[in-house]
């Protein structure tokens, strides 16, 4: 009590004898670092959340990943295939240059031509509806597709625009760390790249929104969950991203530091696979089963039933996640009210069982990530040991994320591209619904795989239904969003309805900081330094 | 001694022929960069863009070619994760390494030495019980362990040491940073150096503690003190000399470990070293950057190696290098 009274009195006589211009510093630890800045290099959240500090886009996501203006200042479909973009004007890049309408074009053109060696540039975003775009005038673009195409403003949202004097014949990243080519229009402004050790911005004084409470901001990758705690514990750092789960009822009861919570979009799931005969799934004596049980809706929903998903918020996760049914969280275009998570309910889940035909149960493997989703593998054995209960004997396989999503995915290295064969019968896994809205969650989660048009490119278990495809293949080419949305909602309710896929939670983000700073937190996991503030 | 050199060389290609072949193929194996990298909504048209991308479209023996013939040029090829040449990244990251495990192996000698001393003179002092059961303590709890815990305590109850990162940095010929030299260096360099240095320093004391009860019973000793030589001189000269071969054999090995794989204490205390980029290559499957790094490490393994046999030709005059007994 003393050293805290201590601390406050000290807090108090530094801010009392602090001028009131002094430079205001937020200092962020976080998980990883950015491996690169220029924007179009992958799309790693890490390297994500630092260029967006520099770098815009068209469109911007707010905190609840819900499109608003960004360098476009509006956006409208004026037939059926082409969306008139509205550039804002007076905006100016980092070093003075006016941005238009050329910078636009450069940028896009920029990405379709491929940078040289990207392991993941955000140029597919511009291969969905097969976009082209043209300029108009300085300040007015059309983005052209194949035919009708809804969510052209959150493909855009995620390519950021890029600077063409600057950029021009400019090698990818070494150019962009060294801050030669990071100029950007948005609200701060490069400073420093020290791999490993920092990455610091500062205030842009000409941006054309509202200034941030920072003149300076620093990235401090902080890997290890313990560390980053301490360095908040003792000041080198403001805030942190992913407090150590187990720490949190500490920190919340903590008066010195605040915990700032929001469900994000990613959605941690189960998905059942559905070909004749399963690898990892037998009868009690360890003779393949046929047909494969998981084909049954009756034994899916039996073990989802199975699983006390409070539990597993509670015991697993320190709170920190919320147990659904839906594949969007709340507040997502798309997100269906009437869909709850299952309740807990043993006896019905072997009633179900005996009914479908297993009434001894079966023997089933469940392979997950143990280094990529929040308390991963833990959650997997928790899953192990509610299906264990109600008679499916579950054994459990985690494996670096290196190698789970490569399995996940193909399955070997020997299969054809498009004609992948993914390997497991049982995996968890996690879908992020970054562009906040659920038409390519449900094209690619629930659809049908179509290796040639895309859809189902995140159904790994082959799950096949036509009454969802027809409404996922149209919702895609709707684009009044009130048909869409209808759409998109009987294609979720049909598929969650079969137990397409076995819903356990989605992901609670945390951010652990000084108890002088409040934050909004994003849905999407990004740290952004606008969206944190000193308490008044 | 030239010749030696050259089959010391010789040597070294052949191993790091091997090792290129060994790596090549063994972290091609594992796993799939792709679908690190690939974000969730990438169709199949994506992913194959990106396979070319990668360079990973080409058959395996054929890439293994490229990069040799790349290698023959002194390029070890771009990291998929930066998109900057390996071993570039290497050489931005190698002096912090290197700065921390010189300060380790500084700590190691300073402290150790004359606590192995103090313990071989003394052996049956309650002080020496005390600094064997330190260095016993020092070999067997976990690094990992250890620094969670000077970070509780110095960095967070008592707010002394900064728990993160590297300090100010100082340029040294405009060559490479180091952080000794700044206040705010050393202060971030203290813990984890000392974290670092725990293992090396339990093994000089005991080294040198061992060295000690036996050379002080030797007859050259004995007559040196019968010649009536200060027993400084004794101690800092004649036993010295001849306990440090152990002493350097072992660290030599040791310290090549320390730059190579101070993985852990870099990873808790956020150190920007190598042996973190590492991990972080491992865990993204950055092929490039694993391949280049193992070969770096080879590199210097043979020369702290060869260092190490020089040393002892030094350190004792009977060792010929070159082998040819005279």
């Amino acid at each position: 009590m003393k050293r805290k009274v201590s601390i406050a009195l000290v807090a108090a006589v530094t801010m009392a004898l602090t001028p009131a211009y002094a430079e205001q510093v937020l200092t962020i630890g976080v998980r990883s670092e950015a491996a690169s800045l220029d924007p179009h290099w992958t799309q790693l959240s890490a390297d994500l959340q630092v260029q967006e500090h520099i770098f815009e886009h068209l469109v911007d996501l707010d905190s609840a990943s819900q499109t608003v203006p960004g360098l476009a200042v509006s956006w409208e479909p004026i037939d059926e295939t082409t969306w008139e973009f509205k550039l804002r004007e007076g905006v100016t890049w980092h070093d003075g240059e006016p941005f238009n309408a050329d910078d636009v074009v450069f940028s896009f053109d920029r990405l379709r031509a491929g940078i040289d060696g990207a392991p993941a540039s955000p140029a597919f975003q511009l291969e969905k509806g097969s976009k082209t775009w043209e300029k108009i005038d300085d300040y007015t673009v059309h983005i052209m597709t194949d035919g009708p195409y809804p969510t052209v403003a959150e493909d855009l949202a995620m390519l950021p625009i890029v600077a063409e004097h600057a950029t021009a014949g400019k090698t990818a990243s070494v150019d962009f760390n060294s801050g030669e080519a990071a100029i950007g229009t948005g609200p701060f402004m490069f400073e420093e790249y020290s791999p490993g050790n920092r990455v610091t911005v500062v205030r842009n004084e000409n941006y054309w929104g509202d200034q941030s409470a920072w003149d300076r901001v620093v990235f401090r990758p902080v890997g290890e969950e313990s560390a980053r705690l301490a360095a908040l514990l003792n000041g080198d750092v403001d805030i942190i991203d992913y407090p150590p789960t187990v720490d949190l009822p500490q920190l919340e009861a903590d008066p010195d530091f605040t915990v700032s919570t929001v469900s994000a979009d990613r959605l941690i799931y189960m998905i059942p696979s559905y070909r004749h005969v399963e690898e990892f799934v037998t009868d009690v004596e360890g003779n393949p089963l046929m047909p494969n049980p998981l084909r049954d809706w009756r034994v899916r929903k039996a073990l989802s039933l199975a699983i006390d998903r409070e539990a597993i918020r509670d015991r697993i996760m320190g709170g920190a996640s919320l147990p659904t049914g839906n594949i969007v969280p709340p507040g997502f275009f798309g997100y269906v009210d009437e869909i709850e998570a299952d309740p807990y309910d043993p006896d019905q889940a072997q009633a179900l069982l005996a009914e479908a035909g297993y009434p001894d149960g079966f023997m089933i493997t469940i392979q997950g990530p143990n280094d990529r989703y929040i308390n991963d593998a833990r959650i997997v054995e928790a899953v192990a040991q509610f299906w264990t209960r109600i008679g499916v004997v579950t054994e459990v396989d985690t494996m670096p994320r290196n190698i789970f999503f490569s399995e996940l995915i193909r399955g070997g290295d020997l299969t054809f591209p498009g004609f992948d064969d993914p390997k497991f019968s049982m995996a968890l896994t996690g879908w992020g619904t970054v562009a906040g809205e659920a038409t390519y969650t449900v094209s690619g989660i629930l659809e049908s795989y179509n290796a040639a048009t895309g859809g189902g490119n995140g159904n790994f278990g082959r799950y096949s239904n036509h009454d969802v495809d027809a409404r996922s293949i149209l919702a895609k080419r709707t684009i009044d969003r009130n048909a869409r949305l209808e759409l998109l909602e009987e294609a979720t309710k049909i598929a969650m309805e079969d137990y397409a896929l076995i819903p356990l939670h989605f992901q609670v983000n945390k951010w652990a900081m000084k108890s002088s700073l409040e934050h909004t937190p994003r849905t999407n996991e990004r740290t952004l330094a606008w969206e944190v503030r000193p308490v008044e | 001694m030239l010749e030696f050199l050259l089959r010391r060389i010789l040597q070294a290609i052949l191993v790091l022929f091997v090792m290129t072949v060994l790596v090549f193929f063994g972290v091609n194996v594992i796993g799939n960069p792709v679908y690190i990298f690939a974000s969730s909504e990438c169709n199949q048209a994506c992913i194959d863009e990106i396979i070319v991308n990668l360079g990973l479209d080409q058959p395996i023996w054929r890439q293994y070619l490229t990069f040799l013939g790349n290698l023959f040029q002194g390029d070890l090829g771009r990291s998929f994760t930066h998109g900057v040449p390996a071993m570039s990244l290497i050489l931005e990251r190698f002096p912090a390494t290197l700065e921390l495990a010189i300060a380790a192996l500084v700590l190691a000698l300073g402290i150790g030495l004359p606590l192995g001393i103090y313990a071989g003179l003394k052996p049956d002092s309650p002080i020496s019980k005390l600094i064997m059961g330190f260095s016993m303590i020092s070999f067997s709890v976990p690094i990992f362990w250890i620094g969670l815990i000077f970070i509780l305590i110095f960095s967070v109850r008592l707010g002394w040491l900064p728990s993160i990162g590297r300090g100010d940095l100082v340029s040294v010929f405009g060559l490479f940073e180091v952080s000794f030299l700044t206040w705010d260096g050393l202060r971030h360099l203290l813990m984890p150096a000392f974290t670092l240095s725990l293992i090396m320093m339990a093994m000089v004391i005991r080294l040198t503690r061992a060295g000690m009860r036996e050379v002080l019973h030797a007859d050259y000793i004995k007559f040196a003190r019968a010649n009536g030589i200060h027993e400084r001189r004794v101690i800092g000269v004649h036993v010295l000399k001849n306990i440090l071969i152990p002493i350097v054999t072992v660290l030599g090995m040791e310290f090549g470990g320390v730059i190579a794989f101070a993985v852990v204490t870099e990873s808790i205390f956020s150190w920007p070293g190598v042996g973190k980029m590492l991990i972080d290559a491992i865990a993204v499957l950055d092929r490039p950057l694993i391949v280049a790094y193992l070969i770096f490490v080879v590199v210097m393994f043979v020369a702290i190696n060869l260092l190490v046999d020089i040393l002892y030709s030094v350190l004792d005059p009977r060792v010929r290098l070159g082998g040819n007994v005279s």
